[in-house]
């Protein structure tokens, strides 16, 4: 007898479940479509997750500064040479001595997009962008400076 | 009783008559038959091709929704409604190649044979009053031993192409169809039982009052969903498409196949789907009959102004989307699941269902 019941329970509870997964291909079905349609709506309707990683920026504020420091130690984390942070050493007013950065060197073809880079930085200075439409013809194209031209690290508050 | 005259709104047997004495008028009557029999013949073939060129879109399309893709949409501007005929296109111009190894001449029939099985069940359905292309008394028992045509086909397919993945696929394509023709026989004699007759035509026709899914109420309902899921198996399709589980059998049966011969099987698959619907349409939804409730005079005589081809070709295709729903949802089964299905859940079901239907109609609790 108890055979006999759990072979119906059986049957009952297969009946659900397929009929719960019905349901939710079902509202899959209603869901819109995901796809991006990508020359067509690339003024349009594109979208870019958030969070995707397309290539390392330096965040400048409106007055030209940045937040980078110098302290290379996102050079150490890059796991490919990818990036390369030439500083100077300067004397401020008070004579101390001081580091600061001359250029932000970035190679996107050599870049893995891992992102231990911005992981790494203790001030926020680097981020990824969504900028994801990077192919050009020369290699050399891909060797960038991060840093804007005339730009300075942002004084501390 | 009822007034019956709505069936001939659209009868077009009238046409086939006239056309018939115009012809033998100008001809003696053998060449009359044989024109006749050419030109039906060339309108199955046509139909054929037409429907499953829209059942393979319209299966590309919904499938890309249940994923949240569009599907195709750059052949043939908006909508991609030329994909399928430039693969059709591309699938004719493609070599057939012959195998080391195979046995030529099954391996060249093997094709035919399935095709042949799906043309047979296809001439069977019930398109319109009057429009039906082989009807006999034994219509529906006809449609099952044709259909059975098939499986022959598949096993030669999968055992002249002498490769792994073709026997494998096509054993267990007729371990499974073999098994399933229980419950498809099984639920079609429930509706045969409910009807009284095994003429298609007749069968629909008993139907005018209502559809024999909601005149067989909870016996006939449980059989269409018996129906429907051994008809998807008979298919090979949907969780039942282990015979060409592209994972580990490549494509199954007709893995060694190209050009127009794999074109084919693919076309026979596709209008599988639709026969199986289309047979579900008749025994259960009405065929091509209008959708009446008695009592309503009003609501009927409106519908009966809808012809008989929609009526049919729209409900099929609801049965088609209800199948490629299923197709789109469920896993694979393994073949010890699947027999185990049949075997241990439905076919006990199905003859359950036999056994109350036959209650029903002996103490007449139909409505």
């Amino acid at each position: 007898m108890s055979n006999f019941s759990e072979y119906i329970q059986g049957y009952v509870q297969g009946v659900k479940s397929l009929l719960i997964g019905m349901r939710t291909s079902m509202k899959v079905f209603c869901q819109k479509p995901v796809t991006e349609q990508y020359p067509e709506n690339r003024h349009t309707t594109l979208h870019i997750p958030e969070r995707h990683r397309a290539r390392l920026v330096m965040v400048h504020d409106e007055e030209n500064h940045h937040h980078c420091v110098a302290c290379g130690i996102c050079q150490m984390a890059c796991p490919n040479d990818t990036i390369k942070v030439v500083s100077e050493t300067y004397e401020d007013e008070d004579g101390k001595k001081k580091k600061r950065l001359v250029r932000y060197e970035y190679d996107l073809g050599a870049c893995m997009f891992c992102q231990l880079c911005v992981n790494a930085c203790p001030h926020d200075a680097i981020r990824f962008s969504n900028d994801f439409e990077n192919a050009v013809f020369q290699r050399e194209k891909l060797y960038m400076v991060l840093n804007n031209e005339g730009s300075s690290c942002a004084p501390k508050k | 009783m009822n007034n019956n005259s709505f069936l001939d709104y659209y009868n077009i047997q009238d046409l086939n008559t006239a056309i018939h004495e115009a012809l033998l008028s100008v001809m003696p009557q053998w060449l009359a038959i044989l024109l006749e029999g050419l030109a039906v013949g060339l309108l199955i073939i046509v139909l054929y091709a037409v429907l499953a060129i829209i059942l393979i879109y319209m299966e590309r399309k919904v499938c890309a929704r249940f994923q949240c893709r569009i599907g195709p949409n750059r052949v043939g501007g908006k909508g991609g409604l030329l994909q399928v005929p430039a693969d059709v296109l591309k699938i004719l111009t493609k070599e057939i190649i012959s195998l080391k190894g195979s046995d030529r001449f099954l391996y060249n029939l093997a094709p035919f044979l399935v095709i042949l099985a799906s043309i047979f069940t296809f001439s069977c359905l019930p398109w319109n009053k009057g429009a039906e292309i082989l009807r006999m008394n034994i219509g529906i028992f006809f449609v099952l031993a044709a259909s059975s045509i098939g499986v022959l086909g598949i096993l030669l397919a999968g055992w002249s192409s002498n490769s792994k993945y073709t026997i494998i696929g096509a054993v267990r394509s007729g371990a499974m169809i073999i098994s399933y023709e229980l419950s498809i026989g099984l639920t079609v004699l429930t509706m045969v039982l409910l009807s009284g007759t095994m003429d298609i035509q007749n069968i629909v026709m008993s139907q005018d009052r209502m559809w024999n899914i909601f005149r067989g109420h909870l016996p006939a309902v449980a059989a269409f969903i018996v129906y429907l899921i051994a008809g998807n198996a008979e298919a090979n399709r949907g969780p039942f498409d282990l015979a060409e589980a592209e994972q580990e059998l490549t494509a199954g049966y007709h893995t060694e196949y190209s050009g127009m011969h794999f074109g084919f099987f693919y076309l026979a698959e596709y209008l599988n789907l639709f026969i199986t619907s289309g047979i579900a349409v008749t025994l259960f939804l009405g065929g091509w009959m209008p959708l009446h409730f008695p009592g309503l005079d009003g609501f009927n005589a409106v519908m009966d102004y809808i012809p008989g081809v929609i009526w049919f070709v729209s409900k099929t295709f609801l049965v088609v989307f209800l199948l490629m729903w299923i197709r789109w949802t469920f896993p694979r089964l393994r073949i010890d699941q699947v027999l185990t299905l049949e075997w241990k859940y439905l076919m006990p079901l199905s003859l359950l269902i036999l056994l109350i239907m036959t209650v029903c109609v002996v103490f007449g609790i139909t409505l």
